[in-house]
């Protein structure tokens, strides 16, 4: 018993790592595409029928190009920091359910890593920690732009990780649990959570666009300074673990709204998959959209956002659910 | 098996990484090794099924050190390093002593701890749960003050902290900056 688990683990870990790590490349062809046709052009078009094959070009440049460490960075810590954002964006992937459960060669197979009973707050934590790779590479660089950024970087995700916090803690009342399985059966016998906590919702998607560091909280690249902030020294794969971090996490934040908000997988139907992987691609997209939409916002209105608009709101949203579900 | 193996390696890990914080004398290791060695430390939380102390223990360090990275960045230049003042070699020989005592003892309580029941074993309800039964009731007293505390030492940052917050550089012209420094 003990061996089939492990083995089923580690596979289901391997088929994790390799979607999504191709999953990121390829989301970087859709948000060009995206943004092209929103922008009125074309987007990458040379590289195989309507560019598709860009991804490999791409990925062919990023693992042959030279990688260069600058001489006065601290070493180390500077290798080591890609690596962490592009791990912890994986290691939070283990609590999240991507599927229901379904019969494959008449063996069960659920989607989920390990169903934990705390799966949001374990979720939320491991993204935390996944803005140690922007500041250690923002630190570690030797470069006053990088530093800068990392600094701004760390102040966007702290602030809006209280947002989070306090957004999901209305549902989390509601629901009695942190597990995202119960999340999802809550959600078929009581109707999707979007309803009866629309304002947590809102708040928790746009604290998205900051956990993600994506426009137009896109903060942690100094576009003003027409450098790539934290990652201006890096290079080659380096970089391009930075960049499958920041895309991965796209994707596994795109799966968790749905399933805290929107009804998750539902009943477990094949059609009720489907609609998931819907709402999932819709979230993403909506990354996209907003990019070509608004543009960034300056970093002060950032913090007053948070601080002084966001975070009131989360907090009397908390008040009233709980005094509701004191009178109901 | 594989709690013994996932034991000694988060100890091993554990260990490695608060003995880079003490030794090294380059501020941005010393920092990333004692961020990590936090979070390893929540690996014993998992292994011993207290899922919801684990996770906690990965939030609020994670975030604590955090604002340890902010005091390098104002204080140091962290990609150089620091020339320490060696102290006083006898505070250095009596606090090695005490750890020495420590760890004998750390050693030695396997041996007591046959005697130890744990007060509150978690039951079915999941350990969340039994944490939030035994905070809101035995314990009340102590998690009110922790929270009165906190609140004194929140308002009193803001009053340190918020002098001039209603001016912003970023709104203010240029002009207007070289008058207030030149005050």
């Amino acid at each position: 018993m003990e061996t089939a688990y492990l083995i089923e683990t580690v596979i289901k870990i391997v088929v994790i790592l390799l979607v999504f790590s191709a999953l990121a490349g390829i989301g970087t062809y859709f948000e060009r595409k995206v943004l092209a046709f929103m922008q009125r052009r074309l987007g990458p078009m040379n590289v195989g029928p309507y560019g598709m094959l860009q991804f490999g070009a791409d990925a062919i440049k990023l693992f042959t190009k030279e990688d260069i460490v600058p001489t006065n960075v601290v070493g180390p810590i500077f290798k080591i920091a890609p690596v962490i954002t592009a791990a912890t964006a994986f290691i939070a992937a283990a609590a999240i359910p991507f599927l229901p459960s379904f019969t494959l060669f008449g063996y069960e197979v659920n989607p989920i890593v390990s169903d934990i009973n705390i799966g949001i707050l374990y979720i939320l934590g491991v993204m935390g920690i996944g803005l140690y790779g922007p500041l250690l590479g923002g630190m570690a660089s030797a470069n006053k732009f990088s530093l800068l950024s990392a600094a701004r970087s760390a102040a966007v995700f702290i602030s809006y990780e209280v947002v989070t916090g306090l957004s999901i803690l209305a549902p989390i009342m509601l629901v009695g649990s942190l597990s995202l399985i119960d999340f999802n059966n809550y959600q078929i016998d009581n109707g999707w959570l979007i309803f009866s906590q629309p304002v947590a919702f809102l708040l928790f998607w746009i604290a998205a666009f900051a956990e993600t560091g994506r426009t137009p909280f896109h903060l942690v690249a100094n576009d003003h300074e027409i450098i790539d902030g934290f990652g201006t020294e890096y290079s080659g794969m380096r970089w391009g673990l930075f960049f499958i971090g920041e895309y991965a996490n796209m994707f596994f934040i795109s799966f968790v709204i749905p399933l805290i908000f929107l009804g998750g997988f539902g009943d477990g139907s094949v059609l009720g998959a489907f609609a998931f992987l819907a709402k999932m691609s819709f979230f993403f997209f909506s990354f996209l959209w907003v990019r070509a939409a608004w543009p960034d916002v300056r970093p002060d209105q950032l913090m007053w956002l948070c601080w002084k608009v966001l975070m009131p709101i989360a907090v009397i949203n908390i008040i009233i659910t709980g005094v509701v579900m004191m009178e109901g | 098996m594989f709690e013994a193996i996932a034991f000694y390696l988060f100890a091993f890990l554990t260990i490695v990484m608060f003995y880079i914080t003490v030794t090294t004398s380059q501020a941005l290791y010393a920092l990333t090794a004692l961020a990590a060695g936090m979070i390893f430390i929540s690996a014993f939380f998992f292994i011993l099924g207290a899922d919801f102390l684990g996770a906690v223990q990965i939030v609020v360090y994670s975030g604590a050190v955090m604002a340890l990275y902010a005091f390098g960045m104002m204080f140091f230049d962290t990609t150089r390093d620091l020339k320490e003042k060696q102290g006083n070699k006898y505070v250095v020989v009596g606090l090695s002593t005490i750890a020495a005592v420590l760890v004998v003892l750390i050693f030695m309580a396997p041996i007591i701890s046959e005697n130890i029941t744990a007060l509150y074993p978690i039951g079915d309800g999941g350990n969340t749960q039994e944490i939030g039964m035994v905070l809101f009731t035995k314990y009340l007293v102590p998690f009110e003050v922790a929270a009165v505390m906190l609140l004194v030492a929140m308002i009193s940052g803001i009053v340190l902290a918020g002098k001039k917050m209603d001016e912003s550089l970023t709104l203010q012209s240029e002009e207007e900056i070289n008058e207030k420094a030149s005050k």
